[in-house]
């Protein structure tokens, strides 16, 4: 079929609708906040209107760059672990019976109902020396004596993937489900041993899905800031953690809103230098 | 002995049996067509024999060694699937060696022999294309050479030719008869298209219900099929009553037919009789009469529905010997006995 360019202004009209949104939602809230963060912050009162590059002077300091750093590849690590747990169990999913599909599904739902300040203190409950999951391994045997897990940087990265899982099976479900099963028979047929054919056809023919979903656990995992204070040092900190602290307790809008803007460009490239890789590879 | 032999094969799905006690031996180097209607169980048979299903019991034996419980990868087969199944992210060549690949082959084994059959399949020079980029008709060879490149044991065909239309689908059933001849490779196609059948196999293998109801080459189930469900199924027939009287004659549609005898016991059997074999001759004599009521003149053959006692005869002719009727003419029809066929009804 052959697609016209539109030509009249009523032929643009299903786009302004979304446009619309697209600015009260996003431009006018998103350019604001560009425009604070050239603003001079006023110690007896909020903020005054001017144009500086102080704020963002003040962030190219080792600890900042350290925190953007320690964000980065904590965000990460997340993405990679939930994809690599993720994958294979929803993989192995869809192999089941609709009904038990179902009932899984419905039970990931409700695990995203609970808030992120929930998920944080049942895992630094679970994290504790007194009432902790280690008291269970000295129970079993696997431990001598009752250790604290929390804070520490493994206990982060944990309730960030628990968090996490439930939206990177629900992001990769429906391309699974999608596959065509023959394809890994074939491979089967050919030779190929059950693990050996998912390694070969199952991951390739889904890596446009991986990808994407990487991606989206890593810009999720940027924004939190509850579980890495709730589980995590000082030291575990985000810097959504140092821009929330910025912008709510002390008062500093402009340079929050700097160390954001940085965070979205940073972000940004990361994402398209994760598309650019996987572009050269699939041209091979 | 050589060759492939399944025993007892039975395969259950809870209540739902779709392979019940099949049994069959295959010589090396034969065309096999599982052939019936949806649901028979035939892929499910097919993939038994691939391994892709376990058995619920029997057991299948290559060359007297039980493979039952070797798994998929190890039995050393090709598959074409139904849908191909080709990988959509290697190319053509890539897509061909890939067995070689999991066996470790260096690049330039892959490559050699992924040329070779490539020039065996007629698409030489076609290494470097993607997948997507293929016809119908240079998939499906695409996959048949995938499936040959280790040179497999056993060929196993899934529906291979559905996907493609009439014109093509007959090319390549004679493509793949000769490709399989030129190799001598046991092949096993699974199809409910009776004509790709009779093209292609040295074995045609009818199932129904699960059941392997007959198993014997083309033109035996053709000509003399097992029972009324095969005769139906292969072909168009006549089905007809026949009847024993008191002085031993068997007689059809009211009509006594001379040389014509049933299993001994038996007062009431079912005649297939095939449309060519009909002749339709003026009324009287031994002929039964009956009214056409329909001629359906395809060019190449002439099929005539002739009603008689409340069942429809279909005969077939050929232009040249041009039976001159029309719809609503007496005719008389008659049954030669040895191309009658008895069956238990």
């Amino acid at each position: 079929m052959k697609r016209e360019a539109p030509k009249s202004l009523a032929d643009y009209s299903p786009l302004f609708f979304p446009g619309l949104m697209l600015i009260v939602f996003f431009v006018v809230p998103f350019s604001t906040m560009i425009a604070v963060s050239f603003f001079q912050r006023d110690p007896s009162g909020f903020y005054t209107p001017d144009f500086v590059f102080s704020n963002y002077a003040r962030f190219l300091s080792l600890f900042f760059g350290k925190v953007l750093g320690f964000s980065l590849v904590l965000a990460v690590m997340v993405a990679i672990c939930c994809v690599v747990i993720a994958f294979p169990f929803t993989y192995l999913l869809t192999k089941r019976p609709r009904k038990v599909q179902t009932i899984w599904l419905v039970c990931l739902l409700s695990v995203l109902s609970l808030s992120e300040v929930i998920i944080g203190f049942a895992w630094s409950t679970l994290f504790t020396r007194t009432a902790g999951i280690t008291n269970l391994f000295v129970a079993i045997g696997l431990m001598k004596e009752p250790v604290a897990l929390t804070p520490s940087f493994w206990a982060v990265l944990t309730g960030m993937v628990y968090q996490a899982l439930p939206y990177t099976i629900l992001v990769l479900y429906p391309a699974l489900v999608r596959l065509d099963p023959t394809l890994l028979e074939a491979a089967r047929t050919l030779g190929a041993s059950p693990v050996r054919a998912f390694m070969n056809v199952v991951v390739p023919a889904l890596r446009n899905t991986i990808v994407a979903t990487l991606i989206m656990v890593f810009v999720f995992a940027l924004g939190s800031y509850l579980l890495p204070q709730i589980l995590g040092r000082p030291s575990h900190w985000t810097l959504s953690v140092l821009i929330t602290d910025q912008a709510i307790y002390q008062s500093n809008m402009p340079f929050a809103a700097a160390m954001a803007v940085f965070l979205v460009l940073m972000s940004l490239a990361l994402v398209g230098l994760t598309l650019l890789v996987g572009r050269k590879e699939n041209a091979l | 002995m050589s060759g492939l032999v399944l025993k007892d094969i039975t395969k259950s799905f809870g209540n739902f049996t779709a392979v019940d006690t099949a049994n069959l031996s295959v010589p090396h180097g034969k065309f096999v067509c599982l052939l019936g209607p949806s649901g028979c169980g035939k892929t499910t048979l097919l993939r038994m024999i691939a391994g892709l299903e376990d058995p619920s019991s029997g057991a299948i034996l290559l060359d007297g060694t039980d493979i039952t419980p070797v798994p998929t990868h190890k039995r050393n087969l090709g598959m074409v699937f139904q849908s191909l199944a080709l990988f959509p992210h290697l190319t053509v060549g890539d897509n061909i060696a890939y067995p070689l690949r999991i066996r470790g082959a260096s690049r330039e084994e892959q490559k050699k022999r992924s040329d070779e059959l490539l020039k065996l399949i007629h698409l030489p020079g076609f290494a470097d294309r993607p997948v997507a980029k293929l016809s119908g008709g240079q998939r499906q060879r695409v996959a048949i050479a995938r499936a040959l490149a280790l040179s497999p044991k056993l060929f196993l065909l899934d529906e291979p030719l559905s996907a493609l239309d009439a014109k093509l689908r007959e090319a390549m059933q004679v493509e793949l008869r000769q490709l399989q001849q030129r190799l001598g490779i046991t092949t096993f196609v699974v199809t409910h298209d009776q004509r790709e059948a009779m093209t292609m196999a040295d074995l045609v293998v009818v199932m129904g219900n699960g059941k392997i109801l007959q198993a014997a080459p083309p033109i035996d189930i053709y000509r003399k099929p097992a029972d009324a469900f095969v005769a139906d199924f292969i072909g168009m027939t006549n089905l007809l009553d026949a009847e024993v009287d008191r002085a031993g004659r068997v007689s059809v549609l009211g009509q006594a037919i001379a040389g014509l005898t049933i299993p001994e016991g038996l007062t009431k059997a079912s005649v297939s009789i095939r449309p060519e074999d009909v002749h339709l001759g003026s009324v009287g004599g031994d002929a039964i009469s009956g009214t056409v009521t329909f001629v359906r003149d395809l060019g190449g053959t002439i099929e005539t529905f002739v009603e008689t006692g409340g069942k429809t005869i279909i005969a077939v002719a050929t232009p040249r010997e041009r039976p001159d009727v029309k719809a609503g003419q007496q005719v008389g029809v008659t049954l030669p006995a040895q191309s009658c066929v008895v069956l238990k009804s």
